[in-house]
């Protein structure tokens, strides 16, 4: 019986931990803490040298005290101290405390890991896993500098011990992850996927880990492991339940290992060996047999072990997809697990049969459990299960069942849990634009959609329906005649309204001959919505009624009267009362030939991608945030005129209406338009900053900023340096924070006095940039230097730089310097790792042109590999291999990190060596509309070669 | 891969956190309040596992967790491993703690949390799963133990002290509850 020895713990601690448990307030408790660390604070700083024993107390104390939510600042040294120690508890702390609180990053890397070195180096076994398992958590590149030629030596040496051995391959796995670079494959690789093979099931366990995640970075040179794993897989599955013995849990051997095994497969193809494939076919046969027999304990234990292994192995035939006869049973056996009275089953059942549903194979199958899946989301009781139900319907919906689908679908949306409203909301839409037979019931659909959960109901889905309304003339009327009839309700949503106008607008005359919707009773309709509306939407309706000016002259007067009334001409929204004024007078000078002409029906939009469904995929992308209202908002306000300028409205209303809108316009032609709007400000004055040396004058002349365009790819270095002064800086980011380090060297051998630095972020950037610093000592001596450091937090998107003003007396003269701060949004990039294919299909889901940014230019040097790929990682992304078929090119991914928003961005670079061309084909897409950031990529531009 | 392994009470109160992955200090902090959020409405017989809180990734990842008396264990995954297989491994560890505190209860994880620590590196390391027998890792924990003793001089005064305190914190009984397999006491605690 292994039994902690809970007696030799430390009286201090215990007593302490007792204390604050006795706290009978958090201030009591804040308080005792307080006292504590200055306690220990005074022992660490204090002139007698503490002895081990007390160091292990004192790093345990502070562990603690971090459990409990407070920031420690100190002990890290002490704690880098105690791995020095040959005594083993001691030692063991250290690792403990640098494993929680030491980030990558950290200044002490380089003295952990000479205690690593000495540890790894000492051939005792307990040791070394300390060891190992430090390099595991913190996982910093600086280790993996120092460590990955050793580590797999270790990995594969015969003598090794099986726990160190364990801990190597994860240790390996880690620095792989972090520093696929400097891992090289050797020898030894092949010596690592005969592990599969090793006696110790533990040493199988950690080095499948590895083995699986070489496997899917370099297939080919891993392939062998496909045939060991199968004969692996075999062993155990054949095995009696009593043959692994440890590895037996509940009555089912080796469920981990198993599990991991059928993972490994699942990086490839099915094995192309006749005897392989077969052998593999029997145990998947085996497994599914399993399931069918009588359980061997009652134990929830026992149950999950075995489904595990069985759901593992139906992800494998899934993936497979090619034994039509293993895909029927697997699909059996999830429909019985569908009814299953265990709700982690049901779970899992209904995410695995979404996958099951998109192969041809089974897909009718799928479709014969859809009364279970229905009933499941009309009464699960988890909204987990709920969630999943609702994908799996999405995903089994076809022509066939489309109706019934959405039709639950939708009368699930009146009860729906807000959290997943507005996921449902836009899979209603797809499907039913999708399978829409006749467009009269999409048309319903949608306006039942609106209804029922408008909030949810984003610009996309609205925009689309009046795209499809105006592509298609059968169903106009129709949708005239249904919109008018859903805007009779006393209380509707103002989607409601505005899907209402800009079709009444369009085709109100379709259903003006019936006298209960006359002109003028639709306009009275209309109007009598507009005071709940807001701005956006009053400026929609301001176009529809000079619309109807156009469609009916008889209601011309009465819309003259509405549209010259005070609280429209004089409206101190500048956007209505420019629309206002505008009409009104068009309506009262133009001839009728030139207001048909102006205002002729619109044009139909060309073909392409639902906007709904980039949307969704949007949200299931890499960094998932919402983050559309922010650019629809951006957009609204140019609805009905193709968003040109307001100032020239008539002329954009012709234009609009007598050409087809431009390719890329979106519906309503605005968005293309807006962001080109929004964006050129700001995009010309990055461009400038970028070419500034070579061309255009910077913006303010006074700011040098020299030093800027070299950090945008590293984080140190020497920022400026003149003949008085020397400014360096070490920057760190983590997610949307940074952390920079200025040091101001007096290269002079007199005081600089009244030594002052401020730094702001200029106009917009406050909002987007958090800089925090404290004042620095005013008095710099001759010779020295002074640090200051400054806290960055990323709010959200930003082009522009802080500026850092300095302020200086230099014998007598004043010296006033500002540079800018190479703070730049790709600093909050996290490099993000991905397979080909996720890359390749996230790329084309990038398909709007807001989403991408392409720029063509020309070398200035020469072309250098290695250059290359170190500015592409300097600048923050992940580099990935083996993931553009072109091995010329150079593919990165990364997200970028803000306070409100993560965004995701890929690039690809493609040099042409010939014409000393860098051809950045469509470099770099960004999964949302964010201005700054193809604009920002900018930089790299001129920067990747500007070497 | 495992990104953060989160060890809270009934109210919230972290009693261990271990992420695989780099987060600022208040970050971790609002992850942990976030997850208990998310776990703590849940009734006790839906299932175990749950889409991530915006935090820590949102639907790229999975918050998988059981409930034992007083205590939520819950692990934060990624789509590279099996819900099923976790489940297990938390039961694996909770086992193990059980064996090597001899039931376990939340007092345990309290006063040796460094304890609860090592024993949790001989089964997750770097966000992966090193060991999943328990006879090895008791194994492991005992070979600890052993070089622990060997090297503590200090040990028999501590002991009395650390049981005293812990005892005093128990003005009940400890009554045991039989959830699963394992036996873990809860003591009313005062919560702080």
């Amino acid at each position: 019986m292994p039994a902690v020895s809970k007696g030799d713990g430390m009286r201090g601690l215990a007593v302490f931990i007792s204390d604050i448990r006795n706290c009978k307030s958090k201030e009591a408790e804040i308080k005792r803490i307080n006292k504590e660390l200055a306690n220990i604070r005074s022992k660490f700083k204090g002139d007698k040298a503490l002895d081990g024993y007390s160091k292990k107390k004192y790093v345990c104390k502070l562990l603690f005290i971090f459990l409990l939510g407070h920031d420690i600042d100190f002990g890290h040294m002490e704690a880098v101290n105690l791995l020095s120690s040959n005594k083993y508890t001691e030692k063991q702390i250290g690792y403990l405390f640098i494993s929680v609180l030491v980030n990558s990053n950290s200044e002490l890397i380089r003295l952990i890991n000479n205690a690593i070195k000495n540890d790894l180096s000492s051939r005792n076994p307990t040791f070394m896993c300390l060891a190992l398992h430090c390099i595991a958590n913190v996982g910093s590149r600086e280790m993996a500098e120092a460590f990955a030629s050793e580590i797999p030596r270790i990995l594969v040496a015969g003598d090794t011990m099986d726990s160190v051995k364990q801990s190597a391959a994860l240790c390996l796995l880690r620095l792989y992850k972090t520093s696929p670079d400097l891992v090289l494959m050797g020898e030894w690789t092949s010596r690592v996927v005969h592990l599969l093979n090793d006696q110790h099931m533990g040493v199988v366990t950690a080095a499948i880990s590895l083995i699986t995640c070489l496997s899917q970075k370099n297939p080919d040179e891993f392939k062998t492991c496909v045939s060991l794993a199968v004969s692996r897989l075999s062993r155990i599955v054949s095995s009696a339940s009593t043959d692994l013995q440890d590895y037996t849990y509940y009555f089912v051997p080796a469920p981990w290992l198993s599990c991991k095994l059928l993972r490994l497969l699942q990086c490839y193809p099915p094995p192309e060996d006749g005897a392989v494939k077969g052998r593999l076919v029997e145990c998947l046969e085996t497994i599914l047999n399993k399931a069918q027999e009588p359980p061997k304990s009652k134990k929830v234990q026992h149950s999950n072990a075995k489904n595990a292994i069985l759901f593992e192995a139906i992800s494998l035939i899934i993936h497979y997809d090619s034994e039509p006869n293993l895909l029927v049973r697997a699909c059996n056996q999830l429909g019985q697990f569908l009814q299953h009275r265990e709700t982690n089953l049901r779970y899992l059942a209904l995410e695995s049969m979404c996958t099951l549903a998109s192969s041809e194979f089974s897909h009718e199958a799928v479709k014969t459990h859809i009364e279970t899946v229905i009933n499941a989301l009309k009464t699960e009781r988890d909204v987990s299960v709920r969630q999943r139900a609702a994908d799996l319907l999405y995903a089994m919906c076809d022509r066939s069942n489309a109706k019934q689908i959405v039709a639950e679908m939708l009368s699930y949306l009146e009860t729906a849990d807000y959290s997943i409203r507005e996921e449902m909301v836009l899979k209603v839409a797809i499907l039913a634009e999708k399978y829409a037979v006749d467009y009269s019931w999409y048309v319903d659909t949608i306006l039942n959609l609106i209804r029922i959960a408008g909030d949810y109901v984003s610009e996309e889905v609205w925009y689309r329906v009046i795209q499809i309304v105006i592509n298609r003339d059968d169903v106009q009327g129709y949708a005239a005649k249904t919109v008018f009839e859903a805007l009779q309700a006393p209380a509707c949503h103002e989607n409601m309204v505005k899907v209402g106008g800009y079709i009444l607008g369009e085709f109100g005359n379709l259903i003006a001959g019936d006298p209960r919707s006359s002109p003028l009773v639709q306009f009275n309709l209309l109007h009598s919505k507009f005071h709940l509306c807001s701005v956006p939407t009053r400026a929609l309706l301001l176009s529809a009624y000079i619309k109807f000016i156009n469609l009916f002259p008889e209601t011309k007067a009465t819309i003259q009267e509405v549209l010259r009334c005070d609280s429209q001409i004089r409206n101190s929204d500048v956007e209505l009362q420019q629309r206002a004024v505008e009409y009104l007078k068009l309506s009262s000078i133009a001839s009728t030939d030139v207001l048909a002409t102006v205002l002729e029906e619109m044009p139909p939009f060309p073909e392409r991608e639902s906007s709904i469904l980039a949307k969704l995929k949007k949200k299931k992308g890499p960094g998932a945030v919402s983050v559309t209202e922010l650019e629809d908002s951006k957009r609204e306000g140019g609805e009905l005129n193709g968003g040109g300028d307001r100032g020239q409205d008539t002329a954009t209303m012709a234009a609009s209406n007598a050409s087809t809108p431009s390719p890329s316009a979106d519906l309503l032609g605005i968005r293309s338009t807006a962001p080109l709007g929004a964006a050129p400000a700001s995009a010309g004055s990055l461009l400038v900053d970028v070419f500034s040396e070579a061309g255009p004058t910077a913006p303010s002349a006074a700011v040098n900023d020299d030093g800027f365009l070299r950090f945008v790819c590293k984080n140190n270095g020497v920022l400026f340096e003149n003949q008085l002064l020397q400014i360096g800086i070490k920057s760190e980011y983590r997610q949307n924070l940074g952390r920079m380090y200025l040091f101001y060297g007096n290269k002079t051998s007199v005081q600089f006095a009244s030594f002052t630095t401020t730094v702001s972020c200029p106009g917009e950037l406050q909002s987007q940039l958090n800089v925090q610093t404290k004042p620095v000592e005013p008095l710099v001596e001759g010779g020295a230097q002074i640090q200051q450091v400054l806290n960055i937090e990323c709010l959200t998107d930003f082009s522009d730089a802080p500026l850092l003003n300095i302020k200086f007396r230099y014998g007598g003269a004043l010296q006033n310097l500002t540079l800018k701060l190479p703070v730049t949004i790709n600093k909050f990039f996290q490099p993000t790792e991905m397979t080909s294919h996720d890359f390749f299909q996230r790329w084309k889901q990038l398909s709007q042109p807001q989403q991408e940014a392409q720029k063509i230019f020309k070398a200035n040097n020469s072309m250098d590999t290695e250059v290359l790929k170190a500015k592409l990682l300097g600048l923050g992304t992940a580099l990935l291999d083996n993931v553009d078929p072109n091995p010329e090119n150079y593919v990165c991914a990364g997200v970028i990190q803000t306070k409100s928003q993560q965004v995701g961005c890929l690039l690809r670079l493609e040099p042409n060596a010939q014409a000393q061309v860098q051809h950045t084909d469509s470099p770099e897409r960004v999964s949302h509309n964010y201005s700054s950031i193809p604009n920002f990529l900018h930089y790299l531009s001129p920067y990747s070669v500007n070497i | 891969m495992i990104k953060a392994i989160l060890i809270f009470n009934n109210h919230g109160k972290p009693r261990l956190i271990r992420f695989y992955q780099y987060f600022a200090e208040d970050m971790q902090q609002q992850i942990i309040r976030e997850t208990f959020h998310l776990v703590s409405k849940r009734d006790d017989n839906v299932c175990n596992f749950l889409e991530g809180g915006s935090l820590i990734g949102g639907s790229d990842y999975k918050l998988i967790y059981r409930h034992y008396a007083t205590l939520y264990f819950v692990f934060c995954v990624d789509s590279s491993e099996s819900e099923l297989g976790i489940l297990d491994l938390i039961q694996v560890f909770v086992e193990t703690l059980d064996k090597c505190f001899e039931n376990v209860c939340e007092l345990d994880l309290i006063f040796h949390m460094d304890k609860v620590h090592y024993i949790l590196q001989e089964v997750v390391m770097g966000g992966m799963v090193l060991e999943t027998n328990m006879n090895e890792i008791t194994t492991q924990v005992d070979v600890q133990n052993r070089m622990e003793k060997s090297e503590g001089g200090l040990s028999a005064a501590p002991a009395r002290a650390v049981s005293a305190v812990k005892n005093m914190n128990l003005p009940e009984i400890p009554r045991n509850i039989n959830i699963g397999d394992i036996n873990i006491k809860v003591p009313s605690l005062s919560p702080f």
